[in-house]
């Protein structure tokens, strides 16, 4: 058993299971979450937060299995921009997921003995927005103040605020898109490769030898981390730097800083991230077109919609660049919708959102205590 | 039309300038409102906290936006040359553009798209025919520089200014009917020529209007 699976997260089982989109039913569906925060007797403090691809549920907290504090720790917390005094912060982790929601590695239906695997149902980013929604209301929350997310968190915000717009009160989504785009489906399509030639990857069955495709999931993490960045960024962490001083001329080993930092994160990823699970979430990011469920109309998917929404994207992020977020804008405008829209300066590339930009803080943190006071919601 | 409170205008909206209160006191209490070139967002901030209105804005400067969000006010990066055709016919009651028709690139589609978004148009710009303004192409034969016009002819944004006459034959042209006008003095005065347009136009520093379309 790998140490993923040891732990023992904070759950909610739903005996009645969950009809997903692909027409296969899970019978039994568990959904892992963290919660932050106190919510309020009217159950109208609560936002929920949404994971990018390889993040999780713990948010706010060091995390059980790296031992490393939470990948949004700067944003979420007492007196940060998603203020824990004020607000209830739900996390769930993702269905299709490897911290302790179903997915490719819970036990199959009918075989409990055997996990999932490959022969785990495609999923799509709405199932994981449905999965939330049942953990959101047996939580007893009706509406949740606000749904906020990055990257691939944000197409769920997106899905959260088209599918059930009356349960949302404000939508951030952030450097996302409505769409994933050919590019992006382009190096996912690398990373998946990656893994399949993986001879321990065993046609997806590497769970019975007890392996884990680690050079194949590695070198998958190693091609996404670098559209996670800028060229500007790489160059002022990395430069042309190289390890440990002067060196001949070689063909091989880490001789480059940047080329040691990579390995590094990928080889971290492995430990803490299941195989099957990579190639699960990445198609159902791949399948994400919200206008495709309504004729090609994105405006469509936000008619009459109530929410106040919040567009936020970065300079330098060439993964999801403000030119999608603009177009996402502009199907909220001709829906009529409430919009806010900012474009933030960082040379930090897609990761910014995860990073230290204080423009991004005081806009999140702005942008929610405007919502709070239309929300009714005192400090 | 003159329940001015000016203490309560200072407190809420510090920033507010005259001609925005101006703006203010013809919007109907409880309007869905867009103000193109809105800025920190001042007006937006005060037609929602003392007029109950929905009022949201675009601005194109980024740090601007960046702020008026941090401030709590939906307001969205855009430019009013290209971002207003998105919208839906009568999406709102009132679409403002405050000191900014004489910055756009197309000020006649500018104000077409405004009177199809919304049912009214409220557009201040500074007058070029004030008269300070004339007198010092005269006799300096330069381009004027005051208080207003402040940058100097290669640098302005203002790439098409117009005078109050100018923008009345604009209106006659493209079938707006003026329901309202006015034109202000320097300190933000309303000014006493209401009657007379040729005085209007030489003696308001600035001019305000309220639109709407003809049959509309």
């Amino acid at each position: 058993m790998d140490a993923a699976s040891a732990v023992n997260h904070q759950h909610l089982v739903f005996e009645d299971g969950l009809a997903l989109e692909c027409g296969v039913t899970l019978a039994r569906m568990v959904v892992a979450y963290q919660s932050y925060g106190t919510l309020n007797a009217a159950k109208s403090n609560a936002i929920l937060i949404c994971h990018a691809l390889t993040g999780d549920q713990y948010v706010a907290e060091t995390h059980p299995i790296t031992g490393k504090r939470g990948w949004w720790d700067l944003v979420v917390g007492p007196g940060r921009p998603i203020d824990t005094d004020r607000f209830f912060v739900v996390c769930a982790n993702v269905l299709g997921g490897c911290m302790g929601s179903t997915g490719p590695r819970s036990p199959r239906d009918g075989n409990p003995e055997e996990p999932w695997g490959t022969d785990f149902p495609p999923i799509t980013i709405r199932d994981m927005v449905r999965a939330q929604k049942k953990l959101v209301d047996a939580l007893g929350i009706t509406r949740l103040f606000a749904v906020v997310g990055g990257s691939m968190g944000g197409m769920q915000v997106l899905e959260w605020a088209a599918t059930y717009p009356e349960a949302v009160f404000a939508a951030v989504p952030i450097a996302t898109a409505a769409y994933h785009s050919a590019q992006n489906i382009a190096f996912q399509e690398v990373g998946r490769q990656a893994i399949f030639a993986d001879p321990d990857w065993e046609g997806g069955r590497y769970w019975a030898s007890g392996k884990i495709p680690a050079r194949g999931l590695g070198i998958a993490r190693m091609a996404a981390h670098i559209t996670y960045l800028s060229e500007q960024a790489l160059t002022r962490k990395f430069g042309r730097r190289l390890q440990g001083g002067e060196g001949g001329l070689s063909m091989f080993g880490d001789i480059f800083e940047v080329e040691s930092y990579l390995q590094h994160q990928g080889s971290t990823f492995v430990r803490r991230f299941d195989a099957n699970s990579y190639l699960t979430i990445t198609r159902a990011m791949d399948w994400f077109d919200l206008a495709a469920d309504y004729d090609g109309d994105l405006s469509r998917a936000f008619a009459s919609n109530p929410a106040r929404f919040c567009l936020i994207s970065f300079t330098s992020d060439w993964l999801f660049p403000t030119a999608a977020s603009r177009a996402i804008v502009h199907a909220l405008n001709h829906a009529a919708a409430n919009v806010s829209f900012v474009e933030i300066t960082s040379d930090k590339g897609h990761d910014a959102f995860l990073l230290e930009e204080p423009d991004f803080f005081r806009t999140l943190a702005g942008f929610l205590a405007g919502c709070a006071e239309h929300a009714g919601i005192g400090r | 039309m003159s329940d001015r409170s000016d203490g309560e205008v200072q407190f809420v909206a510090k920033n507010m300038r005259l001609d925005q209160r101006l703006i203010a006191e013809m919007i109907v209490p409880g309007s869905r409102v867009l103000d193109i070139g809105c800025g920190d967002g001042s007006l937006i901030e005060y037609l929602y906290r003392t007029r109950a209105c929905d009022a949201r804005g675009i601005e194109i400067d980024m740090a601007v936006v960046t702020r008026a969000v941090a401030h709590g006010l939906p307001v969205m990066q855009g430019n009013a040359d290209t971002d207003l055709a998105q919208y839906p016919d009568g999406a709102f009651d009132y679409v403002v553009l405050s000191r900014t028709l004489q910055a756009v690139g197309r000020p006649r589609e500018v104000l077409s798209q405004m009177l199809r978004i919304g049912e009214r148009a409220i557009v201040s710009f500074p007058n070029f025919g004030y008269w300070e303004l004339r007198w010092q192409l005269l006799t300096r034969g330069r381009m004027p520089m005051t208080s207003v016009w402040g940058r100097q002819w290669h640098e302005t944004p203002n790439i098409h200014p117009c005078t109050i006459r100018d923008f009345l034959a604009l209106c006659e042209e493209e079938g707006y009917r003026v329901e309202k006008w006015l034109a202000v003095d320097d300190a933000g005065q309303r000014a006493p020529w209401r009657r007379s347009v040729l005085l209007a136009n030489l003696f308001g520093e600035q001019a305000l209007f309220l639109l709407r379309k003809r049959g509309g």
